[in-house]
């Protein structure tokens, strides 16, 4: 007779212990990502989708002017960010974390300054280099005038614009990957390295056939973690260059195109879920697949190292 | 042998120096330029201010609403923080420490979150929020955050539990406390470290995050310091002194406590990423 309440108890105590958590996650993390599907095929009357019109939205914004050119140049800037902060930023990152690998004296100072601008908003930052690379007051041009170099408006040419932000980017966030590489190297065993040294490996070996091979899954972490945050790119180029991606598209990328799409801006119109939710979807699936492939080759490339 | 090894660690020492400079100077630049008046920061603006009377900051305090979106920022991201660690901390002792039969999908479902950008869902998350009526509230905002941090703390918080033996809640059992006795006074102050890492991993991008508030509140009296900043901004653009103090007010914070606990802080951001 006991038995069955204790049981109906524990159960109603299992139950109790889920059910915050569960009804959170089912009404704000499943079931708009359930929705966001379904909208994108429908077109909206404000916040309420209307009719339904197939494929319509995705072929707007893929094949038909004014979405496609701004959807292909948007993803083209998106590539060169994600090629830029491979090679500089994550490139620079390895260094420092070879350099910190060292232990030399003032090595966890170094640590705690180059991880102190990721704990940043973006906000600040991108404000913060805003003001620096003003064309006349900035930081960055006073500078370079000591050097008698006369800088260009950084932010307002459209061939420097991107380059800007992108710096910006890896000033922000190198510390990361930074800390990421330090960990992996820290796991390589201690005689690996000292059979290396005591062959005769230089630095420069020991970096480039040694260690990198051996720090496989942190480049697969910082590889995907780059990639994810380079395709959702938003905070620094709206700060920095304003929802159209100023001067003239420049720099305007997919996380900017959506969210003029989706909400509308002062200057260019309305907001238009059904696009924007069309846009959402296809980024949705390109990182998803890209991001799912890259992490197929990258795994391997860890079990043959 | 010996003298090229020193003279290289010398040579990767300046290195490290040298981008430890990059790092700080413009943090440095960014508080010595809300000392200055417009005419010093453009006339001088590598030199030390005239003087440390901190005129700007004292127009940030009576002029804007600064202190207003800083007590905003903390109890969104208290809240959240908060409510992320309780409830994640709730299911995961469910998942861990009792077989139960849907145990397995109830975890994979919850870490299922870690694999969606939210952000992407933003569109049906402000339709849902207008249909709760919960746009342009700080409630519907923390909802928001409490669903974007489950998964990482979910995920945490078994590993944690998990670890713990077994024993220990046998022999609470066996001396006759509650359940919830069991859990609240034997096992959870063991899970104390896991906890703090769970936190520090949310509290640093709700603290810092733009893109939501951006979306969601419209209300300037509800805007977040990172929202605020930019209406701030907007205004003030041509007294650049009183931007840089704006700055310099809104990184205090985080640096300040980013400082304290460095170590924490690199442990709890980096780890979910490692692990």
């Amino acid at each position: 007779m006991p038995r069955r309440p204790r049981r109906w108890r524990r159960g109603m105590w299992i139950a109790f212990l889920l059910a915050p958590g569960l009804a959170v996650m089912t009404l704000f993390v499943a079931a708009p990502l359930l929705s966001s599907f379904r909208y994108a095929f429908f077109t909206f009357k404000g916040v309420l989708p209307d009719a339904f019109i197939g494929l319509a939205n995705f072929q707007d914004v893929l094949f038909e002017a004014p979405f496609a050119a701004q959807t292909w140049r948007a993803l083209w800037h998106n590539c060169v960010v994600f090629a830029s902060l491979m090679l500089a930023q994550n490139g620079l990152a390895y260094l420092i974390a070879f350099a910190l690998l060292k232990t030399l004296p003032g090595h966890r100072i170094h640590q705690t300054i180059v991880f102190l601008p990721v704990v940043l908003s973006a906000v600040i930052v991108g404000f913060l280099w805003k003001l620096f690379l003003h064309p006349l007051f900035g930081l960055v041009n006073a500078a370079l005038a000591l050097a008698g170099i006369h800088g260009p408006p950084w932010l307002g040419n459209e061939s420097t614009a991107l380059g800007s932000i992108i710096f910006t980017n890896a000033w922000h966030w190198v510390g990361f990957p930074a800390l990421i590489f330090l960990a992996g190297m820290q796991r390589i065993s201690k005689e690996t390295l000292e059979a290396a040294r005591i062959d005769g490996a230089t630095d420069r070996v020991l970096m480039t056939s040694i260690i990198w091979p051996l720090v496989a899954p942190s480049t697969t972490i910082v590889a995907t973690l780059t990639f994810i945050g380079s395709f959702n790119w938003f905070e620094l180029p709206y700060v920095m260059a304003g929802a159209i991606g100023s001067p003239g598209g420049a720099t305007d990328v997919l996380g900017l195109l959506f969210y003029r799409t989706a909400f509308g801006t002062a200057s260019s119109g309305l907001q238009d879920f059904g696009h924007g939710s069309a846009l959402a979807v296809l980024m949705f699936l390109f990182i998803a697949t890209t991001s799912g492939i890259g992490l197929h080759f990258l795994r391997r490339r860890e079990i043959e190292a | 042998m010996q003298h090229g090894e020193r003279g290289k660690n010398a040579l990767i020492q300046a290195l490290l120096i040298a981008n430890a400079f990059l790092m700080l100077y413009p943090l440095l630049v960014m508080i010595l330029s809300a000392f200055k008046t417009n005419a010093e920061l453009f006339a001088s603006p590598f030199a030390l201010p005239e003087s440390f009377a901190g005129a700007n900051f004292a127009r940030m305090w009576s002029e804007t609403s600064f202190l207003r979106y800083l007590g905003n920022s903390i109890a969104v991201t208290a809240v959240s923080v908060g409510l992320i660690v309780v409830f994640g901390t709730m299911a995961a002792y469910a998942i861990a420490r009792y077989p139960f039969r849907l145990s397995a999908a109830v975890f994979l479902f919850f870490l299922s979150g870690l694999m969606v950008p939210l952000k992407l869902a933003i569109i049906p998350l402000f339709i849902q929020l207008n249909t709760l009526g919960l746009i342009d509230t700080h409630f519907g905002l923390i909802l928001v955050y409490v669903a974007m941090g489950l998964p990482s703390a979910v995920f945490i918080m078994t590993g944690f539990l998990r670890t713990l033996p077994g024993e220990l809640e046998e022999s609470a059992r066996i001396e006759g406390a509650s359940e919830l006795r069991t859990m609240l006074q034997v096992m959870l102050p063991l899970a104390r470290p896991a906890m703090v890492i769970a936190a520090i991993q949310n509290a640093v991008p709700i603290w810092n995050d733009f893109f939501f508030p951006l979306v969601f509140l419209s209300t300037d009296a509800l805007k977040t310091l990172p929202q605020g900043l930019t209406v701030f901004m907007g205004e003030y653009n041509t007294d650049w002194g009183v931007l840089f103090a704006g700055l310099t007010l809104s990184a205090l914070p985080i640096t300040l406590v980013y400082i304290a606990l460095s170590r924490q802080f690199i442990a709890g951001l980096t780890q979910g990423a490692i692990k």
